[in-house]
């Protein structure tokens, strides 16, 4: 399923845990190849001296009180569970 | 006074009429409402409305304070206790929020009555809200156009008369785009100058909260209320909040403008030149030194924005994954199952591509090709900014490159619609604000079609921005215009 670029649709969007159609990802797969082409423009840019931006302001280490305060009971935290029981979430069986 | 000249009013119109219990919060809603059954079948701005809610809201309404009842209409990326949060995607179906929003909060306790939750694209992710997995949503202008977006259900309501002020959020343009597209006023604040807590996070590193408004002084009412420091984002900036109302009326002698000779690309649509050109020239008019700039990597924001925004929304979105909230897909035979086809049938087209983008541009091998180099480009924009401020107070562009578009015209090539982004971009990569105004109309099929001036200001800088926008509108007459609806739509 290899297009232009060394992205390979199907593959990429099981790690992102997206089941796609054999369609879907052909549509992709072109759709995609042609964002990649455009931001190869990025390969031109001189970045010599500049440091990545993780952030658009220099703000580092923001700490706040580890003080207790009230927030959701188990009950509000699972209140839009598509499955519950017993106050857990429930899901399939992970580990046999 | 009639429900639609009630409707029509700007907040700070109706903030008068309530403090001299002229009109009641309770016949706001009551004439909101009106307007919402007239109109909204054809413009399809909210998702949803809780008039019992409201109602009630407003028969304890405090008129006194700030904003005090006031209904805002809220994006529904924002969560609002009791009422659902979709983001107009299938995968929050069900999904009632169990909190408010810091900003939700704030609004609330300058008295205002948050009201009804608007359309958008799906999670924020376009530039259209034809990406909504719920609903069209169509321009109030000409109803075969779009709203522009992600904010579209905002602007569209805001624009028609059926909200007097709404919030949106703005990632790349989400706010200013749809603002321009539908002629009311947007505003982008500084990165960390209104909390994200409770908003459903798309790209983190770029998203912000504003308003979206009739009047700059309605925009500067509302950040009044939400703007300033909250323990609960560990970005939100610890700066003190003027009084951005304050600041409006004041005349624009000394003020520099900068035009970034690289924002004057072909691709601008001649009629939207021609009402920047005038504008531009109304800004001299009014005292204000307009001078060139450069903003030298200008070129490369789009492409920057969408590695970065993609690789933080392929992070964010993670956490739909069919467990805790939403949609569910059915009989899963085990756990990978359940997460692919959950995302499967849950998530749209273009929330899929960026989620399988941002993953690839973070995957080992290719993290340093893009996303690191991304982050490195984005400082070089950050400086372009850095620089130009030096020499000028605010920059000033068109907010979109085109008036509003028809439905289908951008949607066969997602590269295309990105493209479209190419003004508003460069802002939140560099966590400065923005801000768009009215400022004429382009004739497009016998439709007078909204254009939008944009602003942009140094970090922290909202007061200024607001105050040159206060000075441009007050000089022109073009927010005072409204959409041909009530006359072209007669309903119920």
């Amino acid at each position: 399923m290899a297009g232009t670029s060394d992205l390979d649709v199907a593959y990429v969007a099981r790690l992102a845990r997206i089941n796609l159609t054999e369609d879907e990802a052909k549509i992709f797969q072109k759709q995609l190849d042609d964002v990649l082409k455009y931001v190869e423009k990025l390969r031109q840019v001189d970045v010599t001296g500049a440091d990545a931006a993780a952030h658009a302001l220099p703000v580092f280490n923001v700490f706040r009180e580890d003080a207790p305060r009230d927030w959701f009971t188990a009950t509000q935290a699972l209140s839009n569970a598509p499955r519950q029981a017993n106050g857990l979430f429930v899901v399939p069986k992970v580990v046999e | 006074m009639t429900e639609n000249e009630l409707a029509a009013l700007s907040i700070a119109d109706l903030q008068l009429l309530l403090r001299r219990r002229e009109v009641s919060p309770r016949e706001v809603i009551d004439a909101l409402r009106e307007r919402i059954e007239a109109v909204d079948p054809d413009i399809g701005a909210y998702l949803s409305i809780d008039i019992e809610a409201a109602t009630k809201e407003a028969e304890h309404a405090n008129v006194d304070l700030p904003l005090g009842g006031i209904p805002i209409a809220i994006k529904d990326i924002i969560n609002v206790m009791g009422q659902p949060c979709t983001c107009a995607s299938k995968i929050l179906k069900g999904y009632r929020a169990p909190y408010d929003a810091a900003v939700i909060e704030n609004l609330r306790a300058a008295g205002a009555i948050p009201f009804g939750k608007t359309n958008l694209d799906e999670f924020a992710m376009g530039s259209s809200t034809e990406n909504s997995a719920l609903k069209s949503t169509c321009n109030p202008w000409d109803l075969s156009r779009v709203p522009g977006g992600s904010s579209g259900g905002s602007a569209a309501a805001v624009a028609a008369d059926q909200a007097f002020g709404a919030l949106g959020s703005d990632t790349g343009g989400s706010i200013r785009q749809p603002a321009a597209l539908c002629g009311v006023v947007g505003l982008k604040p500084t990165y960390g100058r209104v909390s994200r807590f409770g908003l459903v996070a798309f790209a983190s590193s770029l998203d912000q909260i504003g308003p979206v408004t009739k009047t700059v002084r309605d925009a500067a009412l509302i950040m009044n209320a939400i703007a300033g420091h909250d323990l609960q984002d560990s970005t939100s900036l610890n700066e003190p909040v003027p009084d951005y109302n304050a600041s409006l009326g004041n005349d624009l002698r000394g003020v520099r403008l900068g035009v970034p000779k690289e924002y004057m690309i072909e691709g601008i649509d001649p009629q939207v030149r021609a009402a920047i050109d005038a504008a531009v020239k109304q800004l001299n008019s009014l005292g204000a030194e307009i001078v060139e700039v450069s903003l030298p990597s200008t070129e490369y924001a789009v492409a920057v924005y969408y590695i970065i925004a993609t690789a933080e929304a392929s992070a964010n979105l993670a956490r739909f994954d069919g467990v805790r909230y939403g949609y569910r897909a059915e009989n899963p035979k085990d756990v990978l199952d359940l997460y692919g086809r959950t995302r499967e049938e849950g998530l749209g087209p273009e929330v899929k591509r960026r989620i399988i983008l941002g993953t690839y541009v973070l995957s080992s091998g290719y993290y340093d090709a893009y996303y690191l180099r991304a982050q490195k480009v984005r400082e070089l924009i950050r400086r372009d900014f850095a620089s130009a401020f030096e020499k000028v107070d605010a920059l000033i562009s068109p907010t979109s490159p085109v008036a509003a578009f028809t439905f289908g015209e951008r949607g066969a090539d997602p590269l295309q619609m990105y493209l479209a982004d190419i003004f508003t971009i460069a802002a939140n990569l560099a966590g400065i604000c923005g801000i768009s105004v009215p400022c004429g109309f382009a004739e497009l099929d016998g439709h007078r079609l909204p254009i939008g001036l944009q602003l942009l200001g140094k970090p922290l800088d909202e007061a200024r921005i607001l105050q040159i926008a206060h000075a441009y509108e007050q000089s022109t007459d073009w927010h005072k215009r409204r959409p041909p609806i009530t006359s072209t739509l007669p309903k119920v």
